[in-house]
């Protein structure tokens, strides 16, 4: 999908309110229709590689017992967000959303919204209505992610200079998308799981000496890094190389970059990279580095998310993935990234990354 | 010189049935001022409308009670009863137990009771004064002043004034007794006795003025007697050896078993044979002439005999119709019913329960319910936990009806139950009389009854509380409208108010359409499991 100007989005959410409008003119009882968003709805394209919503449409009516307050809170929430944001051109994190929608019926005991929850339930049924992003209806989430590198960029009229920023980097904000790259000199991308990591190769000078991009966003992938790695391998033809710890859910990580998540399956377009690379810890690293002493027990819940894993459509019939998965099994045990710190502190920097990059030992 | 014995014997001599009540007040309802104006009150007035009813006429009883000074008091009943014969006035009014319906198998208020006489022997006690009745028994017949006093001694009545007087009524009496009492309002007063009185009875009507001076006037809603009560002849079931022994010893009979078929119930010649054979008494030997030995012998063969049960037909229930106009009088309510069960028999004494109940209108929620106990139609204001009736209400489980109940307490909620035992002997828990005493089969047949008005009750709740639930969905749509409307208004830039009555008419077209619809989940929801699924991998991937 490309990208909308503001105009563009008032006028989508305007017509979405016509629409309704209309409806209502006609004397019929006001429907939303959009794509449902549940996992049977979801589908693996495997033409693009990424998951998609299926044609399983759902409907909201207001005149209905169990629809009228769902209803009310999407339509609700579009308005606060074209009255308050759009027309302003101001953001709003997901919080200040579910303030500006929470307040008491007159008349009744009933709040639109009780829980920021439901404001971002309705916010993520706007998207899938009206094909809009969240980023483009001027909504933001927490912002938790940092990058280093030979990487200039202008950020609301700021030129920042991301390799020099000290330890700390930069702070990649919720919404990337407004983000212009002014001058990117980097090789190569090395987004990782682990922030303790991202610390130790920005202490090791490792982005200098072997000229990367380190981005880290401690734990999940925000969908504003997400777009951040998705328009620097698009726009800037950067290979992007995934370190996680080695366990499913590291995996997984690098699954969600590589193919989209289910939540977010509507918004695949925007987030997904085919391209991505998962760089470790590997199965095969374990072995090779001696990390097996290392090796943390798999536990009850470990074993039932390799066992979901293994079965998802786009992992199914990928021979190498099954491998690393049925290994992990064998071993009975996961390992994190900060294990190679047994080999020498600064073992990662200087020879565990270089020695995979240059060898190309990736999996996809 | 008189031996000790014989000082003795003249120091003993028969204690009268008045001196005995004079140390005993307590066990007949006068042992303090305020049940004194209440006993005295209700023998009025039960014996009034007992009166009245045995005419086959529509009761008006005029009640007052004047306040005299601040512990005495004047309290008047007049009837448009039959009133009573000139030669009988002063025993009815002034000698203890003495009265028509005392041993006859009858259901009756007064048997409840010690009479009349009671309240006039404690009104002498109290202030020295004698009571004043006036009596008339037909249109041409002259109306008899007497003004009465007890012998206590003796049991006699004594005369203190004889007279004929004006009387503006064609029949009736006219009673006047002054007392030590207290006046109080409440739940056990005077003024609740009488409301319940007048809702157990909507075939009377009572005008009431009360110490305050406050004239409260009891319509009569229901214009038919109830069925009139006929006297039955004991069921052998029910008879105990001291009143089996007296019995034999009164009998006329010449044989015993003729005895034991003339004088009680379902008690065929063939019958009153076999039972003697079983006591292995000759049949023909003469009532009186059988031992205690025997008695006890016979007693235990009728134990053993099959004897059918008595007639049920001699009750006289208050009746469903009527039961419910008694109740729709005297209280507000959104819902009535009552329920008459078929006679049963206790002990050989046919009774029959009858329940009557009112749901919400003037009765507060967030209380006890409110309980009215009745026996033969008279209100038991006393003893409540100890009467077989609460129990029985307490042991049900009110909570599959829709009412909230602590464990082993009365159930909570805008309700008045209405609880009444008809019976030719009411069984009470002692000489007070003022609760009904735990035979199972009683206890039984109230359960009974209360399950089906609770099933009812239970219906009626639902039913509401749905017609309340859609009220309040129809109005919460009402609500949304200005919402979505304003939200709408916002997004296309089309007016608020057209949208808002635009919404509004679609409301009412189909809002029946809308709240049947019953609610079976948002079709968008996420199927549990799947919602679980995605919550995890939410917590995987999401900010």
């Amino acid at each position: 999908m490309a990208k909308k100007e503001k105009s563009d989005t008032k006028k989508e959410l305007q017509e979405f309110g016509r629409d309704i409008v209309k409806q209502i003119d006609k004397g019929k009882n006001p429907e939303i229709e959009f794509a449902l968003r549940n996992l049977s709805n979801i589908v693996f394209d495997k033409k693009t590689g990424t998951l998609k919503l299926g044609d399983k449409k759902g409907s909201r009516t207001f005149f209905n017992v169990a629809h009228a307050k769902k209803f009310l809170q999407t339509v609700e929430v579009a308005s606060v967000i074209k009255k308050e944001l759009l027309d302003s051109g101001k953001h709003e994190h997901l919080r200040g959303v579910f303030y500006m929608t929470k307040r008491t019926i007159p008349g009744t005991n009933v709040n639109v919204v009780d829980e920021q929850s439901e404001s971002d339930h309705a916010l993520e049924d706007l998207e899938v209505i009206t094909g809009l992003s969240r980023e483009q209806l001027h909504v933001s989430a927490n912002k938790m992610g940092s990058m280093v590198g030979n990487v200039i960029l202008v950020d609301s009229g700021d030129t920042i200079e991301c390799s020099k920023l000290g330890r700390g980097g930069y702070s990649i904000p919720s919404i990337t998308d407004e983000l212009t790259f002014k001058k990117v000199n980097a090789k190569y991308v090395l987004y990782m799981e682990k922030a303790s990591t991202f610390e130790r190769l920005v202490e090791d000078k490792f982005w200098l000496k072997n000229n990367a991009l380190l981005v880290t966003s401690q734990g999940q992938t925000t969908r504003g890094i997400r777009r951040l790695l998705q328009r620097l391998s698009e726009e800037k033809k950067l290979p992007i190389y995934v370190l996680t710890d080695f366990d499913c859910w590291g995996l997984y990580i690098y699954s969600v970059i590589r193919y989209g998540s289910i939540a977010l399956a509507h918004a695949s377009e925007r987030l997904t990279i085919p391209g991505v690379k998962f760089l470790g810890i590997t199965a095969d690293d374990v072995l090779k580095y001696g990390l097996k002493k290392h090796l943390i027990k798999l536990n009850d819940q470990d074993l039932a998310r390799i066992k979901q894993v293994s079965e998802y459509e786009w992992f199914k019939d990928n021979k190498d993935w099954q491998r690393q998965l049925k290994m992990m099994k064998e071993f009975n045990g996961k390992v994190e990234i900060q294990a190679l710190t047994a080999r020498g502190i600064s073992f990662i920097s200087d020879t565990y990354l270089p020695e995979k990059i240059r060898k190309k030992e990736f999996l996809d | 010189m008189k031996t000790k014995a014989e000082e003795l014997a003249e120091l003993q001599r028969e204690i009268s049935v008045s001196e005995f009540f004079e140390k005993n007040r307590h066990l007949l309802g006068f042992d303090n001022p305020i049940r004194a104006l209440g006993t005295t009150v209700r023998e009025l007035v039960d014996n009034s409308l007992d009166a009245t009813e045995e005419m086959r006429i529509l009761p008006e009883v005029n009640v007052e009670i004047k306040q005299l000074s601040e512990t005495r008091f004047d309290v008047i009943v007049v009837d448009n009863g039959p009133g009573v014969v000139k030669e009988q006035i002063p025993y009815v009014f002034a000698k203890l137990l003495y009265g028509s319906k005392f041993g006859v198998n009858k259901q009756s208020r007064g048997i409840q009771g010690i009479g009349v006489s009671a309240s006039v022997l404690y009104g002498q006690l109290t202030t020295g004064k004698a009571a004043k009745i006036i009596s008339k028994i037909g249109k041409n017949k002259p109306a008899h002043y007497y003004e009465l006093k007890i012998d206590i001694n003796k049991n006699e009545p004594v005369i203190v004034k004889d007279q004929i007087v004006d009387f503006r009524q064609d029949h009736g009496t006219k009673v006047e007794i002054e007392l030590e009492g207290k006046y109080q309002k409440g739940k056990q007063s005077v003024d609740e006795y009488l409301k319940q009185v007048a809702i157990a009875n909507p075939h009377v009507e009572i005008i009431y003025i009360n110490p305050l001076k406050e004239k409260i006037v009891f319509k009569r809603a229901v214009e038919k007697l109830p069925k009139e009560s006929k006297k039955i002849k004991p069921h052998p079931y029910g008879v105990e050896i001291g009143v089996l022994m007296r019995m034999l010893a009164l009998s006329k009979a010449k044989t015993l078993s003729g005895f034991l078929s003339n004088e009680f119930s379902r008690v065929s010649s063939k019958l009153a044979k076999d039972i003697c054979q079983k006591a292995n008494i000759k049949p023909d030997i003469k009532p009186k002439l059988v031992t205690h030995d025997e008695t006890e012998r016979l007693i235990k063969a009728i134990k053993e005999t099959k004897i059918s049960s008595p007639s049920l037909d001699c009750l006289s229930p208050i009746g469903e119709k009527a039961i419910i106009e008694g109740l729709k009088k005297e209280i507000k309510g959104d819902f009535y019913t009552a329920i008459t069960r078929r006679p049963s028999v206790y002990r050989g004494f046919p009774f029959q329960v009858e329940v009557g109940l009112i749901f919400g209108g003037e009765l507060s929620g967030d209380e006890l319910i409110r309980m009215i106990r009745l026996a033969n139609k008279v209100p038991l204001q006393y003893q409540q936990s100890a009467c077989a009736i609460t129990k029985s209400i307490i042991n049900i489980s009110w909570r599959n009806y829709g009412l909230s109940q602590s464990k082993g307490a009365l159930p909570e909620g805008a309700v008045l139950l209405m609880v009444h035992i008809a019976s030719v002997w009411v069984p009470f828990t002692s000489e007070a009389k003022e609760a009904i005493a735990h035979y199972p089969e009683i206890i039984k047949q109230i359960k009974l009854a209360l399950q089906d008005i609770g099933r009812r009750l239970g219906g009626y709740i639902r039913k509401t509380v749905r017609a309340k639930e859609q009220k309040e969905r129809a109005s919460l749509f009402e609500r949304y409208i200005p919402e979505v409307a304003s939200s709408l208004s916002v997004l296309s830039g089309e007016k608020k108010n057209k949208i808002e009555e635009q919404l509004k008419k679609i409301l009412k077209k189909s809002l029946k359409e809308i709240l049947q619809d019953i609610p079976d989940g948002d079709k968008t929801d996420i199927k549990k499991e799947d919602s679980k699924k995605l919550e995890k991998e939410k917590q995987a991937t999401l900010v």
